[in-house]
């Protein structure tokens, strides 16, 4: 117990550290004057860096892991951490790290996917025909990602990661919501069903607001693959509090549906080339080593603190992405 | 009163158990894959010198430079060391597309038509992903 709490506070102590070492750096805009002189001394050596090619990697790795134990801990999905910070701090094109991005949210949402299925936390009535929808749109998502100016997609990424921020700190999610009728899509395709509480208790739920809530996928969809992030900052509000799924069911279903949409945009990032092995593997281990560390320290954590940290850092990124988007 | 049935239905447990596997198995050869590919006992396509001096160059520009093939050209280099992690990755990335398939028949022999071609269209969707049929204006 007592070497849990000085492990949580050593790898809390580092995830700060790391994360106000990075929004610090970005505040002085280092991002930028080291990007100019890696390009002086790419011109005047013909080489694009003086640090080894295992140096990225090798950061990256450390750097996901604890992105990963803060993701966990603070509720949000490893995507929509990801590409905003790596694609700040790290040398490798926006291609590249929406790329790689939709990769991490796609192996965490596979590992995760099992275990809610297996406990019904996951639903595949209420997931599948919202999967179809928000995969279908994230296919279009991706494809816009790709073409649209690269200036053009920092302003939608900046405007759409403070959307997350704000969302995070004013959304309050309702454990149980009451739905006292279903409407007559939902009871057509069936979308209800029942969990057991930890104390036993059975709870049972089905949804209303179907149609309003899968047209909201549309979009949602979109957004997951023009960015490359995993869309459980949006998809657990529509699931909870549009269509009336208990909380655990929506947080649940909303992991399990990405491991499906994330699938339909990454393989159009994989198809257009924007994968490169040498940082995407160490993003994905990375990320994933540090989701199973942050889950074991859940348990025990209080992680409000962290939560506002990290509704702080995205407010910073997505003013920054904004601000380059616009040329500032 | 008949009490709910809180275990998940059997199609879902299939789903469950075939993701289980196929994504630690997808995981495992990732690091597999890339032991190989960074200590160098396989040669890669692209050098890591060209890959550091282009991966903050936009896509097109690395994949021009470099002579990388797009969609499933991959396929045919994985005797080359960076393009045999797209083994793992495409693992991860078809797992989706495997696990439907049980849960199509399975949903057809329940006579729940909705749900089985809910599924059927979730396939197509994911294969033409996959396919690269349709490509996309990369920058």
């Amino acid at each position: 117990m007592k070497l849990n709490k000085t492990w949580m506070r050593i790898l809390g102590g580092v995830g700060l550290a790391a994360l106000l070492l990075a929004t610090l750096a970005w505040a002085d805009n280092n991002t930028d004057i080291a990007n100019e002189a890696a390009k002086q001394m790419a011109e005047a050596t013909g080489s694009p860096s003086s640090m080894p090619w295992w140096a990225w990697p090798t950061i990256l790795l450390f750097f996901c892991f604890v992105l990963g134990i803060i993701a966990v801990l603070a509720g949000v999905g490893g995507g929509v951490l990801f590409v905003p910070l790596v694609s700040g701090f790290f040398p490798f094109h926006l291609d590249f790290v929406r790329g790689a991005g939709l990769l991490v949210a796609l192996a965490g949402a596979l590992a995760a996917g099992p275990g809610l299925l297996k406990r019904n936390l996951a639903s595949l009535r209420l997931a599948l025909p919202v999967a179809l929808i928000a995969s279908s749109c994230a296919i279009v998502g991706a494809f816009l990602g790709l073409a649209l100016p690269g200036n053009v997609v920092q302003i939608c990424l900046g405007g759409t990661i403070m959307g997350i921020a704000i969302l995070l700190l004013t959304s309050k999610n309702t454990a149980r919501p009451v739905v006292t009728k279903q409407d007559a899509l939902g009871l057509a395709l069936g979308i209800n069903g029942a969990y057991m509480e930890a104390n036993g208790e059975i709870v049972e739920w089905k949804t209303h607001r179907t149609l309003p809530g899968l047209l909201l996928f549309i979009i949602i969809g979109i957004m997951a693959g023009m960015f490359g992030l995993g869309a459980g900052w949006a998809n657990v509000p529509v699931l909870n509090l549009l269509m009336g799924a208990p909380l655990k069911v929506a947080v649940g279903t909303s992991k399990f549906l990405l491991s499906i949409t994330d699938t339909s945009a990454a393989w159009v990032y994989l198809n257009q080339g924007c994968v490169i092995p040498l940082m995407a593997i160490p993003s994905i281990i990375g990320l994933m080593m540090g989701s199973f560390v942050g889950v074991r320290l859940l348990a025990k954590a209080k992680p409000a603190f962290i939560r506002y940290m990290v509704i702080g850092v995205l407010l910073f990124a997505g003013g920054k992405a904004l601000a380059k988007g616009l040329g500032f | 009163m008949n009490r709910p049935d809180t275990n998940a239905p059997a199609e879902q447990i299939a789903y469950a158990n075939l993701l289980f596997y196929g994504c630690w198995s997808g995981l495992a050869l990732m690091i597999v894959t890339y032991f190989l590919y960074v200590t160098g006992i396989m040669d890669p396509y692209v050098s890591m010198e060209l890959v550091t001096k282009f991966w903050s160059q936009p896509v097109g520009e690395y994949l021009t430079q470099n002579n990388v093939p797009t969609g499933w050209g991959w396929a045919t280099l994985l005797n080359k060391g960076d393009f045999l992690n797209f083994i793992g990755i495409a693992l991860l990335g078809g797992l989706t597309i495997i696990c439907y398939i049980p849960i199509i028949f399975a949903y057809l022999k329940k006579k729940d038509m909705a749900f089985a071609i809910i599924s059927l269209l979730e396939v197509l969707v994911l294969c033409f992903a996959a396919s690269g049929i349709v490509g996309g204006g990369a920058h």
